[in-house]
């Protein structure tokens, strides 16, 4: 699904490394997790792969089903079928989270020569699968992300991942600024998705997600590589001892 | 004071190209009218107020020739059931206009009731512009009332079924129009006006309004198109006790325009909301004075004045929210935004408070910026493209202003024409 091989970049602004070769693949239907130190390069793999500016790639590839995703707009990405939910979600006066939501539906639709969804459809889709995520009709309404609470605007991401249904989903940092209850209401938005077709890259600080959202490999990501690669029980080993000892090991 | 000599000059050469219309009872306020014009004389580029906008072109004997120009889509307020009033380069057409009937409004043209001795409107022609010379004068205004060729006189005493709309045609590429009219709103009354087109290659727009306690008047405007057109439009507005005045401006392109609106709160509780939006592009050049005077306790007035400026576009903001003595419990609110879709252009804003009550809220804030590239990235990482995602913001930049209209079908309507501007543009 996501293949990654040898990634280096660099902030285009100042003449700093972030990435220093980075070597990851995520196979469809599987949900691989990156833990590591704050600095580790984790956000900045997300923006670049989803196509953010600010970002030099100095060496290495990212491609999504053989697309060479380093090519391609954030759009075309999208439309693709690649999905970021941001740490950070964008507060965006103005804009109805309803007309965000269907003009970005339909816009990828019309990228990919699918018909545009209807108005009704549109909105049975969408009152649907709010409801699951305990989204109100009144969250809809309103500008995206605006006077959102912290549990609201990730739960909101996990809505429009919902309704744009991408093949391959990274979620950074999710769980940051969520407490347990909607720690809880997010995974399991995210496991409703989990389907054979469907790739994740989970990116968190903290194991505690990753008792909600299973992982099949866990990596440890450190000063722009990937050091380390396991399965569950290396969250829980980041968890008891911290990254101290993994590092120490590696170096 | 004399005149220094090139304002005089200036003036004495546009008065020379004009005569006063013989008419009967407005024929006084034109005299006096034309006196403050004599005394004040025509703006120039070193007066404060026109520090930002080059008066030249509108002082010139002569107007400048502006192409017509097709937009080849529906009228403004083509869907809206409305009583039609249609002006071609200045002057009434009868033929296009609907009969000036309808239940809770008379309706006159400023020609018919100046024959007549004993008028509503010979008390509010020229009067309120007459007031709204100090403190800064507005020689335009002034020449308009003395000047003017046509304008009707609209007395409000009911609650109209539909909105009285005025329409300005551009037929002649030479058109100067001059037009004034007179808008009295009984106690308790109710009425909307529309108004769009270009009107003609140069226009001078004076509205007075008087709105007794009680009586509301909602103004949608819409500023033609054509491109080369020249604009300068005064409202006066004075508002009694409880009465409510809100007012929207929609300006597409048109190479300068200056609009002006003087607004006096003189009973209590009365409110005031005056909002803009415009688009432009090269050299537009779009100008908003606005002027509040706050002169009774509880009044609540609103600015929401949004610009969205590219290719060298300039907009302009003056406004002023003045507090009288004894003015308590103003609230006052004034936001002024310009929206740069380029490095070339600009937005030059002057914002003032004066305020001499001490139990006030009044606030006021002007931003120019950008698009906001993190929420540009974050609609186009959701799959929307970036001239549609940029066409979004922009909207969403101009809904503010675009809220304060409350008839939401009107509303529907200019943001189409928004639309529009952006698909054409981007």
């Amino acid at each position: 699904m996501l293949t990654i091989k040898n990634l280096h970049v660099k902030l285009e602004e100042e003449d700093k490394q972030i990435l220093k070769g980075v070597d990851l693949t995520v196979e469809a239907g599987k949900v691989h997790a990156i833990m590591g130190p704050n600095g580790s390069g984790k956000s900045t793999l997300s923006y670049v792969l989803s196509g953010r500016d600010g970002y030099e790639v100095t060496e290495g590839s990212a491609e999504l089903e053989g697309m060479d995703l380093l090519e391609m707009e954030p759009e075309e990405r999208a439309a693709a079928g690649l999905f970021l939910a941001f740490q950070y979600p964008v507060e965006i006066p103005g804009v109805g989270n309803m007309t965000f939501l269907r003009t970005a539906l339909n816009a990828q639709r019309k990228a990919r020569g699918e018909e545009e969804l209807s108005a009704a459809d549109f909105l049975k889709e969408v009152r649907a699968k709010a409801k699951t995520l305990k989204i109100d009709a009144d969250m809809l309404k309103r500008p995206v992300n605006v006077g959102f609470s912290g549990g609201e605007k990730k739960r909101n991401e996990i809505l429009q991942m919902a309704m744009l249904a991408p093949k391959m989903c990274i979620l950074d940092e999710t769980d940051s600024g969520l407490d347990v209850d909607a720690m809880k209401l997010v995974a399991e938005g995210v496991n409703a998705l989990r389907d054979a077709g469907r790739g994740f890259l989970v990116i968190t600080h903290y194991q505690r997600l990753l008792d909600h959202i299973k992982p099949d490999v866990v990596h440890i990501m450190a000063d722009g590589r990937i050091v380390k690669t396991g399965g569950p029980e290396l969250a829980l080993e980041v968890e008891n001892n911290g990254y101290a000892d993994i590092l120490a090991e590696v170096n | 004071m004399a005149l220094p000599a090139q304002k005089l000059t200036a003036t004495e050469t546009l008065l020379s190209s004009l005569s006063l219309p013989t008419a009967g009872c407005t024929r006084a306020a034109r005299e006096a009218a034309l006196a403050r014009l004599q005394e004040m004389g025509v703006p120039g580029r070193r007066d404060e107020y026109w520090k930002y906008t080059r008066p030249d072109t509108l002082i010139a004997p002569e107007a400048p020739s502006a192409a017509t120009f097709d937009a080849g889509e529906p009228m403004m307020f083509d869907a809206v059931e409305r009583l039609k009033i249609v002006f071609v380069d200045g002057v009434f057409d009868a033929e296009a206009s609907d009969p000036l009937e309808l239940e809770g409004v008379q309706i006159e043209r400023i020609e018919d009731i100046c024959c007549k001795d004993i008028h509503w409107a010979k008390d509010l022609y020229g009067v309120l512009e007459a007031r709204g010379q100090a403190p800064v004068p507005r020689p335009l205004a002034a020449l308009n009332t003395a000047f003017a060729a046509d304008g009707v006189a609209i007395h409000v005493t009911g609650t109209p079924s539909k909105p009285i709309s005025l329409i300005y045609q551009h037929a002649s590429e030479t058109s100067d129009a001059i037009l004034h009219h007179v808008i009295r709103v009984e106690s308790g009354a109710e009425v909307t006006i529309l108004e769009n087109g270009p009107a003609a290659s140069r226009f001078n727009k004076c509205m007075e309004i008087d709105i007794a306690d009680g009586g509301t008047l909602h103004h949608v405007r819409a500023q033609g198109r054509d491109h080369e057109r020249r604009a300068v439009t005064h409202i006066f507005t004075r508002l009694g006790e409880g009465s409510v005045y809100k007012s929207f401006t929609l300006t597409v392109n048109g190479v300068l325009t200056r609009n002006e609106q003087v607004i006096e709160l003189t009973g209590d509780d009365a409110v005031a909301h005056v909002a803009g939006a415009c688009v432009g592009d090269g050299d537009f050049h779009h100008d908003d004075t606005v002027f509040i005077t706050h002169d009774a306790v509880g009044c609540e007035s609103r600015q929401v004045f949004k610009k969205v400026l590219r290719n060298g576009a300039t907009g302009v903001f003056q406004g002023k929210i003045l507090v009288k003595p004894g003015a308590q419990k103003t609230d006052g609110y004034q936001i002024s935004q310009s929206l740069l879709l380029d490095d070339d252009s600009q937005f030059l804003a002057k914002p003032e408070l004066e305020i001499y009550a001490d139990d006030v809220a009044c606030s006021h804030g002007s931003t120019s910026g950008a698009i906001d590239e993190t929420a540009l990235f974050y609609l186009r990482s959701r799959g929307v493209p970036h001239k549609e995602a940029t066409n979004l913001l922009t909207l969403a930049f101009l809904a503010e202003a675009v809220d304060e209209i409350e008839d939401k079908s009107l509303a529907e309507d200019i943001v189409s024409r928004l639309d529009g501007w952006l698909a054409r543009r981007t």
